[in-house]
């Protein structure tokens, strides 16, 4: 059977009511059935469901009345040997999936080589993103770096300069954490107004996975680390960019980790393998890949992606200078922007929430645009720094509601809406947009990006 | 603390022992991870520690004008970036949008007036340190760390010359590089009065978590206009095609009403491999776009300037494969040996036809 085949398949509908004639029924009720009455109630069945939306495709699923054929007929995959194991040495998801891929947003950038790719949440469960689908913010190309020719430098205010092969960092104790990683400008778009149609767009540079390496303070320690003058650490990327930010060493010490493990694997290579700095909490840009040196130093580097992009500027025309904490947010992944309700009924309504100042604490989700709100369950595991999914359930009546979510941090922090952060902030300031997202649904069953307010 | 001090001690007592073995020993550094690591040399560290910061920690000695700027900018530089430093074609403009007056300020008026439609390098950067640095570090964009210091010099004297804020006699060097500092255009523009610098820092909004009657009227203030439908493609083909959320088929207007739960997908074919994919995928699209000239001539030049030519396709495969300057300015194109025959065969049949 083919894929397009397969798509033909109705499910079983519940037959409209009064479908048979009495007359039919009384016929029935008297000679039994034969072919002749099968073609009769094939035909009132028709007739009762003629006009309905998608009939075609439902087609299939009544014309056999004993049921839904998928579970009536034979299924190629029920009647013939399947393929032979290690078929695909290394898996890759259904072709049925090919649609969920990680995207560039049309016009956002010049240069493919300093772009960005976007995490389809719109599809992803759990608060686990597969390698294959982490976003990718790439400044001067990627590459398949030698792990063999891969070093890592420690430098600065330490004792020693030393010089760590993977085969070193490898050896050396390791933790295995699970954080999220937002870059500073998602949601960047979205300041002056509505830009971009679904949450792959709106929030897809967010992924979140479980990180293997060697805590950076075992690291520190190892070369003698002067901790008392040096609260600046410098990471510096093995790459054509040669990627530098700084890290505030004396609030994160005890959480950078320098990972080469992403969800039970070796780094993706457009995700820095073999070797990234995992900055909990703090924005994508500062988890320098392909990680060559560490400086400890005692004052801030103002490079590049601190002096001239990653600042936030404010009304007054001063710019915020080494911002980096992500503050809480959430997001409905679905229904969501560009999305289509097929009925009315029950759904099952499903986004993330993350705080780059500890665990989310709790989600409220609303359906008429923010003026009414319901907490929604929170899934386990709940984790600092982590993505942490709810689910609330809803039954939509077919009539348009606008949903929210607005998560709250264990500090106690409220995530907030637009207008509240563009009255501190204005609409230029291109990083840090962690305010409430609306999504839209019509009575069409269409979902759209709005802004409320 | 206690702990860490005693460290200390055992790498200092540890480190002696070493040095006076030899310096640079596998296990120099310490006795609880036993060897692991070594320490770095020298050269080692100077090869690799080239941050320059804004003390100008790590700047080397060396000097470059104005004059010399402009010859290693032409030559380097201004494909990507004009002349002037002033194209918004490649990449966002470097130099505009500063006056004499924030010279003086140090303030960048045209980030507050909104005068300036686009926010160039000069009128955000604080610091001469970060252009030094990431010139010297970065650039050019498909060639990095291939400029030497005093052609880093050079270029930065150019680039603050075009801004005016050194005179076009000028050269700079490490010994006057602190007084051009002074006349950075927005050096007094950053902040760090913020919350976002540490996790324990105060959040600026202070948002209510009201749960009933807390808007009793809701406003729509901004929405994805009708002429955007399909500007991110068809929506339909970024969502499953099964299951309760399908997406919606921008390619169409809206539905006009709900399409019931047997809706068939519009598309439902596993992706074929296209030969913009082989572009995409060999990398050739870091430096070609399509209408567009990026570090190399557009799709479109190059089929005008060759379609219809005899035995073209084959000319220009030898041409992609072997790399080379001169036809379409000085910037060479890199070697392409690693992509197949077939692979060059189609992409270039690809440009040439259907462009």
């Amino acid at each position: 059977m083919s894929h397009k085949e397969s798509k033909q398949r109705g499910q079983i509908r519940q037959a409209p009511e009064n479908f048979l004639s009495p007359d039919l029924i009384n016929d029935l009720s008297t000679h039994g059935l034969d072919d002749k009455r099968r073609g009769f109630m094939r035909n009132g069945l028709l007739a009762a469901l003629g006009g309905a939306v998608g009939v075609g495709s439902s087609l299939n699923a009544f014309a056999n009345s004993e049921g839904d054929p998928a579970i009536l007929e034979k299924q190629v995959w029920q009647t013939t040997l399947g393929k032979n194991v290690a078929t695909m040495p290394y898996g890759v998801p259904s072709i049925y999936e090919a649609n969920l891929i990680r995207r560039e947003s049309p016009g956002l950038t010049r240069v493919s080589a300093a772009s960005v790719a976007f995490t389809p949440l719109q599809g992803l469960f759990g608060i686990i993103t597969p390698n294959g689908l982490h976003f990718e913010r790439q400044h001067q190309g990627w590459y398949n770096i030698d792990p063999d020719k891969h070093r890592l430098m420690v430098n600065g205010l330490v004792k020693h300069n030393r010089v760590f092969t993977m085969n070193d960092l490898m050896r050396l104790p390791s933790v295995s954490r699970i954080h999220f990683i937002e870059c500073g400008a998602n949601t960047g778009l979205e300041w002056g107004n509505v830009a971009v149609p679904t949450v792959q767009y709106t929030h897809g540079m967010l992924s979140c996975c479980e990180f293997t390496g060697v805590p950076l303070a075992v690291l520190l320690e190892e070369c003698g680390a002067d901790l008392k003058k040096g609260k600046y650490l410098l990471a510096e990327g093995g790459d054509g960019s040669g990627m530098t930010r700084t890290i505030n060493l004396e609030d994160m010490l005890n959480e950078v980790i320098v990972a080469w493990g992403m969800n039970g694997e070796m780094l993706r290579p457009e995700n820095g393998f073999p070797l990234r700095l995992v900055v909990p909490g703090v924005q994508g840009v500062s988890w320098v890949k392909w990680l060559r040196r560490l400086e400890v130093g005692d004052m801030p580097y103002a490079t590049k992606d601190e002096a001239v992009h990653y600042n936030d500027l404010m009304p007054s025309g001063l710019s915020r200078q080494y911002t980096s904490i992500q503050e809480c947010k959430s997001v409905i992944t679905t229904p969501s922007g560009g999305q289509q309700l097929l009925e009315k009924g029950f759904y099952n309504v499903t986004g993330l929430a993350w705080s780059g100042r500890g665990k989310i604490r709790r989600v409220d989700v609303s359906f008429d645009g923010g003026n009414n709100w319901k907490t929604a369950r929170l899934e386990t595991p709940v984790l600092s720094k982590a993505l942490t999914r709810f689910n609330i359930d809803w039954i939509w009546d077919g009539s348009p509601a606008i949903l929210q979510s607005r998560a709250i941090d264990d500090t106690g922090y409220v995530q907030p809406p637009i207008k509240m952060l563009r009255d501190v902030r204005g609409t230029r300031s291109i990083y840090h947009n962690n305010a409430i997202q609306s999504w839209k649904v019509e009575s069409n069953g269409e979902v759209s990006n709005v802004q409320v307010g | 603390m206690c702990k860490l001090a005693k460290l200390f001690i055992l790498f200092f007592m540890s480190s002696v022992l070493a040095l006076s073995v030899n310096a640079y020993a596998e296990t120099s550094a310490s006795q609880r991870y036993v060897g692991i690591g070594r320490d770095a040399t020298p050269a080692e560290v100077a090869a690799w520690d080239i941050d320059v910061r804004p003390d100008f920690k790590g700047l080397p000695k060396g000097s470059g004008s104005v004059e010399q700027g402009q010859k290693v900018w032409e030559a380097r530089c201004a494909s990507c970036h004009g002349t002037f430093a002033e194209s918004n074609e490649v990449f966002t403009p470097i130099v505009g949008g500063t006056t004499p007056d924030d010279i003086k300020t140090g303030r960048v008026a045209s980030l507050s007036d909104r005068k300036q439609p686009q926010r160039t390098t000069l009128m955000k950067v604080a610091t001469v340190s970060s252009l030094w640095d990431y010139i010297h570090r970065a650039m050019p964009w498909n060639a990095p760390r291939s400029l030497s210091d005093d052609d880093t010099f050079a270029v930065v004297a150019y680039l603050l010359n075009l801004a005016e804020v050194v005179p076009d006699d000028f050269i700079l060097s490490n010994d006057n590089i602190a007084e051009v500092q002074k006349r950075m255009p927005n050096r007094n523009g950053m902040t760090l009065k913020h919350g976002l610098w540490s996790s324990k820092g105060q959040p600026d909004v202070h948002a209510s978590a009201c749960m009933n009657n807390c808007v009793p009227f809701v406003q729509i203030g901004s929405t994805l206009p009708d002429y955007a439908r399909n500007a991110h493609g068809n929506i339909a083909e970024q969502n499953r095609e099964y299951g309760p959320y399908r997406g919606a088929d921008t390619t169409k207007p809206p539905l006009s009403s709900l399409p019931g739960s047997n809706m068939v997908a519009a598309t439902a074919r596993p992706k074929v491999q296209t030969v913009e994919d082989l572009f995409k995928e060999n990398n050739c699209s870091a430096c070609h776009a399509k209408s567009s000239k990026l570090v190399g001539p557009s799709l479109i030049d190059i089929a005008n300037k060759y379609r219809g030519q005899a035995g073209v396709e084959d000319k220009l495969v030898a041409k992609v494969k072997a790399g080379g300057s001169g036809v379409w300015g000085v910037i060479p194109m890199p070697a392409n040996s690693q992509v197949s025959d077939e692979s060059l065969h189609q992409i270039v049949h690809w440009i040439l036809n259907d462009q």
